[in-house]
């Protein structure tokens, strides 16, 4: 095997990036796991309303295209990812009443819920491919920032939209942890996923815990979304398909279920899968990402770290 | 929606539609096979009016849609095994369909001078090695995956779809992205207009082998096999200590599953003449799972009721929408989002899919007691009036069965 050594810098980097991203993502998947034990598969649907709802206040509302610097900056970043963020959370809210709720109260079989949230992710995608919304080709997104080297690691270079990726990661895992740990409705949210029953008759209000769940799981979704979106520069209407199968990997990577288990996984597959472009060329990264799932899986059948919620 | 399908009157009429199915015996399939090469035949000339729905299809174009629909019965029934049988969750299921397509190609006298082949064989001869190579990746992926719990098989399923796909369009043997075209068609004693010339060419193909995989999983799904798969379904523990051969039941369910896409992969390949790795995008393998769902888990007839919707379904809708737009919204290139809604519907108020199987339904009930814990608290109107999927289940024959205690898988 021929390996180009030189790559190995640039891909640790190119790697971490999405692996963050990847773990963002793989959050949403793993806190709606955690609560009702199912796959969420709408979440690509989900994470994609964040960065398309990003594009339409900033992009086309205010018109924001020409690069800010300084303080402007820093506020239409922020501006950026909040937006993201509440938009995928409703978004997120809006699917758990639709295609969760209903099935419910009709106490439905696992299966049914895959396939309502299956429905609901195609209603919201080829919605948006619809030309009214967002249309079927890909949409430039708002050129808010330009691209600056920030520092240089490992011989390769970091620049400004990578900083801001980590930064922001690191802040939303830290914001996380505190919030599952340290408050109530952290606290319903670990009751919920450790025991229905004895939750229930500890007074937990279940509706309400799940619609928070989505709503925090959507909230990240739409952050890692926006910055995605940031990152590649453009939005189209199928943009959350490969990110969401990924993190959704991440996530059953890292043991789902479990918070940081999504974050270790999701880093873990970024890594994986960009720095095996180093010795296998670039064709075979996917390949590499989905043949290491079942090989970690037959070492330990729940995930690295397992499925508990919390840690 | 609700009522139209609790209407009583309906209901008697498909239960004696039923009745009468059932009442004719083995004549059934000839009578099916008969249906299956006579309406493609009587929608291709457009002798269907519209209201029938079907009579949106006519012509070229609904040639190749019932076309699609016979392959996805193909596919539909054998993961109705995997899925609604074994209650493995499979959702990389069309990678059969691909190692069946792709093995076709490369036992056929095939694409350009260069193509790599393994052997250059009759299309016929192709058809068996297409089979065996399909079963042995049921094999493949049956081993490595016996440990693995209910989503983390998805995953991992899910996994060996774009594995497959990545290999096939990144080798130089498959021809890379570009795929191989050439692939010549099996002969068949029928000639002139219902044979090779005609538009009905395929239905030599397809329907033979919907029949055999019709009578293949019933005679299964009655049998020992059968049983210890429902075993295996509802509680796998159990099952092992009642001296169920979880190991090889498992694996055999993946091979079994795999075989009818195997076939499926030959009569496409064949039929189309041209396969590439995009022609089977991750998406399908979701959608098949979905027809197979909407049916009802467990349901040969539903498998093919439902694979028939996913195929036909959009395209009707496209048809006669006839490009009309309600609120901007354009429902011919939308209409997928509107068969989204309808899955999500059918959900609500079918959550055992249109045609519950018999023994499903039994379960459905029972899981409702079981998954209390994850549902609202309080009664629900709806439930107290008339709950779904407790219609009266008649049993017959071996059937006759205790409901189960465990619901759905955990």
């Amino acid at each position: 095997m021929d390996c180009n050594t030189g790559l190995l810098g640039p891909t640790f980097v190119q790697g971490l990036l999405l692996g963050f991203i990847y773990a963002l993502i793989a959050l949403g998947y793993t806190m709606v796991y955690g609560v009702l034990k199912l796959i969420n598969f709408a979440h690509d649907a989900v994470f994609m309303i964040g960065g398309v709802a990003a594009f339409y206040v900033i992009g086309q509302w205010f018109g924001l295209t020409d690069p800010f610097t300084g303080v402007g900056l820093i506020l239409v970043l922020v501006a950026v990812l909040v937006i993201g963020g509440l938009a995928s959370s409703g978004g997120a809210v809006l699917l758990e009443r639709a295609a969760y709720r209903p099935l419910r109260k009709r106490h439905a079989a696992r299966l049914s819920y895959l396939i309502s949230a299956i429905g609901a992710s195609f209603f919201a995608t080829y919605l948006f491919q619809q030309s009214f919304l967002l249309g079927p080709g890909k949409r430039s997104f708002p050129h808010v920032m330009t691209t600056e080297k920030a520092f240089e690691i490992f011989g390769s270079r970091v620049n400004n939209k990578g900083v801001l990726i980590i930064v922001t990661v690191i802040v939303c895992l830290v914001l996380l942890d505190r919030l599952i740990n340290q408050t109530k409705t952290g606290r319903s949210i670990r009751a919920l996923s450790e025991d229905v029953v004895a939750a229930q008759l500890m007074g937990v209000n279940v509706t309400r815990v799940i619609v928070m769940t989505f709503a925090i799981g959507g909230f990240f979704g739409g952050i890692a979304s926006a910055l995605y979106s940031l990152q590649f520069g453009n939005v189209v209407w199928n943009m959350g398909f490969i990110p969401g199968v990924k993190a959704f990997t991440a996530a059953v990577l890292g043991g789902i279920g479990n918070i940081r288990g999504a974050m270790l996984g999701g880093l873990l597959l970024g890594l994986i899968e960009n720095m095996s472009v180093v010795c296998l060329g670039n064709q075979w990264s996917d390949v590499v990402a989905f043949v290491v799932l079942p090989l970690m899986l037959i070492l330990r059948p729940t995930g690295i770290l397992g499925e508990r919620i919390g840690g | 929606m609700a009522a139209v399908l609790k209407n009583p009157g309906i209901k008697r009429f498909s239960d004696n539609v039923a009745k009468f199915w059932f009442a004719m015996g083995p004549f059934r399939y000839l009578v099916a096979a008969g249906l299956m090469i006579l309406v493609p035949v009587i929608m291709e000339r457009g002798y269907l009016p519209e209201w029938t729905l079907l009579g949106y299809l006519d012509g070229l174009y609904g040639t190749n849609i019932l076309f699609t629909t016979g392959v996805w019965i193909l596919l539909a029934l054998g993961l109705n095994v995997v899925v609604g049988m074994a209650g493995l969750l499979d959702l990389g299921y069309v990678a059969f369909l691909m190692l069946g397509a792709y093995t076709t190609a490369l036992f056929t006298e095939s694409g350009s001078a260069e193509q790599f082949h393994f052997a250059i064989l009759n299309p016929w001869l192709a058809l068996p090695i297409a089979l065996v190579v399909a079963m042995l990746a049921g094999v493949l992926l049956g081993v490595p995956t016996l440990r693995l719990r209910g989503d983390y098989l998805a995953i991992v399923t899910l996994g060996f779809h774009e594995i497959v796909r990545q290999t096939m369009n990144n080798l130089e043997v498959t021809n890379g992205s570009r795929g191989i075209f050439g692939i010549p068609h099996p002969s068949v004693p029928v000639t002139g207009e219902l044979g090779l010339d005609g538009t009905p060419y395929w239905q030599w193909l397809l329907v033979p082998a919907i029949i055999l995989a019709v009578i293949m999983i019933k005679h299964l799904e009655n049998s020992r096999v059968g049983r210890y798969w429902t075993a295996l379904r509802e509680d796998e523990v159990a099952a092992a200590a009642m001296g169920v051969p979880v190991t090889k039941m498992k694996v055999l369910a993946f091979v079994i599953g795999a075989s009818t896409s195997g076939v499926a992969g030959w009569i496409y390949a064949v039929k189309l003449n041209y396969i590439s790795p995009n022609n089977f995008p991750l998406l399908q393998s979701i959608l098949v799972l979905c027809a197979v769902v909407i049916g009802g888990l467990g349901s040969i007839a539903g498998a093919v009721l439902g694979a028939a919707l996913v195929i036909m379904l959009p395209e009707i809708v496209r048809e006669a929408s006839g490009g009309a737009e309600v609120f901007g919204f354009d429902i011919e290139t939308g209409r997928i989002a509107v068969f989204g809604v309808l899955l999500i519907i059918v959900m609500i108020f079918r959550p055992g899919g249109l045609l519950a199987a018999k023994r499903r339904r039994v379960e459905l009930m029972e899981a409702g007691a079981a998954d209390m814990v994850i549902s609202e608290a309080g009664p629900d109107p709806d439930e107290t009036a008339a709950p779904v999927g407790q219609e009266p289940v008649v049993t017959e024959g071996d059937d006759v069965r205790a409901p189960s205690e465990g619901g759905e898988e955990r």
